[in-house]
């Protein structure tokens, strides 16, 4: 199945540009021109990965983090920037970052990290359901 | 070292990176989505070796795109070399318009962050004044910092220059939200020093909502 993978980014050249080729590599993707854009996607849909810029109008991608996380728990969010730094990079990483990826984007590396992406909230989910049966039997004996 | 000079050099290389690093933000920023471009060229080639036809207007596209996005970070690297080379002479004749020009390629990744726009009012006369370049964009990123915290519910900040008795003056209006901010806040002490060094003067009028900077000229 088809990763499903939204990107959010400013920059509206680049969102448009790097949609294209993650489709034409067989992906499903969404597009965000904002933090708040993507939190309302986020209501309705879940994805596989979320691609985020770092530094955004109005909300930065530090801040949108937390709030994904918050939503979804699951949610698997690897942050491009053109401004890669270790401390951001730690900062983003123990607010639950998947990974860090540096602008311009190599692909093969960025849809590596997609598909590792996908596995990982699979068996996330797969936990969390796991653990909602064990608690339903628990609570049936 | 805390002389006014002093503290005004260790200021002023401060500011003198956050532009750097803004630039470079915004130069990176260009080059990705080249490399995007690029990279889906090599994508289409690829597919054409698959048999499937280039989409010539697509090609067209995509060099129309790599053209945009050449201007843009042409602009950009025009605006760094023009911004580099304030710190060339200690004293130059400035047109105020080619300052708020490129205090606004400056500000460009400040003003999208911020969600702020600029809108520039050109003099009649031409405004010059003779001062020190670097000192000036210092201190005019200062009242555009306060400005931008005190922009108006548009949040568009309004530049006009104007040609004064002996120099010149520059007013950040539209600053609806002037009122606010403490009135001691501004000019801050930094901004007081580059004022002493420039022979400049920062008014800030709550009732007109602006900030005006008048430049007197500076003499050898």
């Amino acid at each position: 199945m088809a990763e499903k993978v939204l990107i959010v980014d400013d920059d509206k050249a680049f969102l448009r540009i790097l949609s294209e080729r993650m489709q034409n590599r067989g992906m499903e993707v969404s597009t965000a021109e904002s933090a708040a854009m993507a939190l309302q996607l986020l209501e309705k849909e879940s994805y596989d990965a979320v691609l985020l810029d770092l530094m955004m109008p109005e909300m930065g991608g530090l801040e949108a983090l937390q709030i994904m996380r918050r939503k979804q728990p699951e949610i698997q969010v690897i942050f491009l920037t053109g401004h890669p730094s270790v401390s951001k990079g730690v900062e983003a990483m123990k607010l639950g970052a998947m990974d860090f990826i540096p602008k311009p984007v190599d692909m093969s590396e960025l849809t590596e990290k997609i598909q590792a992406a996908k596995t990982r909230r699979m068996i996330l989910v797969e936990k969390r359901a796991l653990k909602k049966i064990k608690n339903i039997i628990t609570k049936n004996d | 070292m805390n002389t006014d000079a002093g503290m005004i050099g260790q200021a002023g290389l401060q500011f003198f990176g956050r532009m750097c690093t803004s630039i470079s933000h915004d130069i990176k920023n260009v080059l990705a989505v080249v490399n995007e471009n690029a990279g889906l060229l090599e994508d289409l080639c690829a597919m054409a070796d698959r048999g499937k036809p280039i989409d010539l207007s697509r090609l067209k596209r995509l060099a129309a795109d790599v053209k945009a996005q050449v201007r843009r970070g042409d602009g950009i690297v025009s605006g760094m070399n023009r911004f580099a080379h304030s710190v060339d002479s200690t004293l130059v004749r400035l047109d105020l318009v080619e300052v708020m020009e490129l205090l606004k390629t400056l500000s460009l990744r400040f003003a999208s962050m911020q969600g702020f726009a600029f809108r520039l009012t050109r003099p009649q006369d031409s405004a010059t004044v003779t001062t020190a370049p670097f000192l000036l964009l210092h201190l005019l990123w200062l009242c555009l910092e306060q400005a931008i915290a005190a922009a108006g519910p548009g949040r568009t900040v309004e530049l006009t220059a104007e040609k004064g008795v002996d120099g010149a003056s520059l007013r950040f209006g539209r600053l609806e939200g002037l009122g606010n901010a403490p009135a001691a806040s501004f000019p801050t002490e930094m901004a007081s020093r580059l004022c002493r060094a420039l022979n400049a003067e920062v008014r800030v009028d709550v009732q007109a909502n602006e900030i005006l900077v008048n430049i007197a000229d500076l003499r050898e």
